[in-house]
């Protein structure tokens, strides 16, 4: 993260002007005052305290076992918490799966809405207008869709292919293609957006020379096109896997982390521990683990991709 | 890195270029074709497939909400209103929308304020913990909001702010702002500061000078941070599910996720609040979809 600061971090010239405010040193402290409070007070502090109760026994049902645990949680976590490495292998599957297949997607969708044709204005607004709907309305829609008895199933059963009472999200061996799915009908547009947006800026006399120069659409697109967005991909991969692991929205409503356990991240098991559980100290200890790796992952993608390096 | 890419592609030689070339359909140089001349096909079918699955599930849930209970017909015809009629009154959506609306309303007003004064400071001026801040608005973004549900709850029942709004409203805000001011202040930044400076020369204090001359161009930018603010604060379910336990309080997802949970679930009325709660996003994305892609950059769109 230190590298990314850096980056961050205006050149020296910018510097402003200064004559003319009344308190010129103080301006700037007073302006991001109400925005540093609100993140200390309703970010930094839970934070703190979730780092905090992590080393405590902390249970609103076993009041009389609270008090300080050392390490307890952590030791519990790696060594006799099965549920722990199945549902951190799950939302490895699940951020890996859905990255992959929305960067797919959403590059594709890019290029071709990024063509100069007819019904293009209408056709951006209709295939990236899942991005605004929220994971329990797409739970909302996929529920109608998957509904094993007036849904999707049922009209292709009429129609002669597959069964009737088709339910695909109580099938162990559906029931993650059918989240995925579901997930990537509002995860596509993100990708999609944010590489239209970036191709915007690609120079078209660089196109121009290449096929000046006899190279193919192929050709044009590893050597030019893909260059081009590559930190604009690193960083979308990277905000989209840490939301995709995050998020708890979709899984919750669509399948409830069911059936039997099979969809169940690591934060949806943290969120039954602390929430309905009540073991408030012990999901925190998970809280902060999760939120090592998370931390740990996402510098080993930025170092690995080389993330804003000299490549263009 | 957010920021900087930000400045990259919102850089005004960027901005002024015009959005689309002449339709395709004429004749074109041959220096033309040899880079932009994709067979009409390739990009009618593969469009095609993908707006099959798009829109399908929106006309499945508009096709559950207007056909009568009992009916299996493909078409919206006869149509009827009588879950829409339902979901409004006894199951209280009228009351959810309200209450969804004074959430988003509020939040799209406190993160856009906030913003734009952190905003202004970053883009501005240079002061000792600039870095640091920065640092720290970016971190922010991996924290799962999912996983600060505890100790936001005890920090609300501290408050005296459980069953209220308010709650809700801070909430959405305080993680709606890390992107909102780097977002701000990347606009800030596309403003010349020798506009400004002219109107200090001119006797304007730097507030009015602000509000005569930055403000007016940032319209634009802050049209999009509120709309980001009102959709996400309109879709968010969690913190309102946790924070707002009396009927009453309760938004628009909170209301779909009851419905998704009954015993027996009834799809018409299901689908008819999924309607409900689509409406107002669809109609601000409408609004906002051009700006999206041409005005966008990088780490602009989160989730």
């Amino acid at each position: 993260m230190a590298q990314s600061a850096a980056v961050a971090t205006p050149p020296p010239k910018e510097k402003a002007p200064r004559r003319r405010s009344a308190s010129p040193r103080r301006l700037p402290y007073l302006l991001i005052a109400p925005a540093g409070l609100l993140m200390l007070g309703f970010i930094a502090y839970p934070v703190i305290s979730v780092f905090y109760y992590s080393l405590q026994n902390y249970n609103v049902t076993k009041p009389w076992r609270n008090g300080f645990a050392g390490l307890d949680n952590f030791k519990r976590i790696f060594t006799e918490d099965d549920q722990f490495w199945s549902t951190l292998g799950f939302s490895a599957q699940w951020v890996f799966t859905q990255v992959t297949l929305q960067l797919a997607l959403g590059l594709a969708l890019a290029l071709i809405v990024n063509q100069t044709f007819i019904g293009r204005g209408i056709s951006r607004a209709m295939v990236f207008s899942p991005w605004a709907v929220s994971g329990v309305l797409t739970s909302t829609i996929w529920i109608l869709l998957y509904n094993s008895s007036t849904g999707f199933s049922r009209y292709l059963a009429d129609a002669g292919i597959g069964e009737y009472g088709t339910s695909v999200l109580s099938d162990t061996g559906t029931v993650f293609w059918a989240a995925t799915v579901s997930e990537l009908w509002r995860g596509v547009p993100f990708f999609a957006i944010l590489i239209l947006a970036d191709l915007q800026s690609v120079s078209k006399e660089l196109y121009e020379a290449a096929a000046v120069d006899g190279a193919g659409r192929m050709r044009q697109f590893f050597h030019i096109t893909l260059p081009h967005l590559r930190d604009a991909i690193i960083l979308a991969t990277l905000l989209r896997g840490v939301w995709e692991f995050n998020n708890v929205d979709l899984l919750y409503t669509l399948t409830g982390g069911g059936p039997a356990g099979e969809t169940t991240t690591l934060p949806l098991y943290v969120a039954n521990t602390g929430i309905e559980g009540h073991d408030f100290g012990y999901a925190s200890a998970l809280t902060t683990v999760a939120f090592v790796i998370l931390l740990f992952c996402s510098i080993v993608y930025l170092r690995l991709s080389k993330f804003g390096g000299d490549h263009k | 890195m957010t920021a900087a890419l930000a400045e990259k592609n919102s850089a005004p030689g960027h901005a002024a270029r015009p959005s689309a070339p002449p339709p395709s359909s004429t004749r074109r140089t041959g220096r033309e074709r040899a880079f932009d001349d994709v067979p009409r096909w390739q990009i009618y079918l593969p469009l095609g497939i993908y707006l099959l699955f798009t829109l399908i599930p929106f006309y499945w849930m508009f096709l559950f909400a207007v056909r009568p209970a009992g009916s299996t017909s493909l078409v919206p015809w006869p149509m009827t209103g009588e879950h829409f009629s339902k979901v409004w009154n006894e199951r209280s959506f009228g009351l959810f929308f309200q209450n969804s609306m004074i959430v988003g309303i509020a939040t799209l007003i406190a993160t856009t304020l906030v913003a734009l004064a952190g905003g202004y400071a970053l883009a501005r001026f240079d002061f000792k913990i600039k870095g640091g801040f920065m640092l720290a608005l970016l971190c922010s973004q991996f924290i799962p909001g999912a996983l600060m549900l505890v100790p936001l709850f005890e920090i609300f029942k501290n408050l005296q702010l459980i069953n209220s709004l308010v709650s809700v409203v801070i909430a959405e805000t305080v993680f709606q702002l890390p992107l909102s001011i780097i977002l701000i202040s990347g606009f800030i930044k596309n403003v010349p500061v020798t506009l400004e400076e002219a109107a200090w020369v001119d006797g304007c204090s730097r507030f009015r000078a602000f509000c005569a001359v930055v403000l007016p161009l940032l319209r634009p930018g802050l049209i999009a941070v509120g709309s980001f603010a009102f959709v996400h604060s309109w879709n968010h379910f969690l913190f309102a599910l946790m924070f707002l336990s009396e009927q009453d309080k309760q938004t628009i997802p909170v209301g779909l996720n009851t419905l998704i949970g009954a015993d027996s679930v009834d799809l018409g009325a299901l689908a008819a609040g999924g309607v409900i709660a689509a409406v107002p996003v669809v109609i601000v994305f409408a609004f906002i979809q051009k700006w999206l892609v041409t005005g966008f950059s990088a780490g602009a769109v989160k989730g």
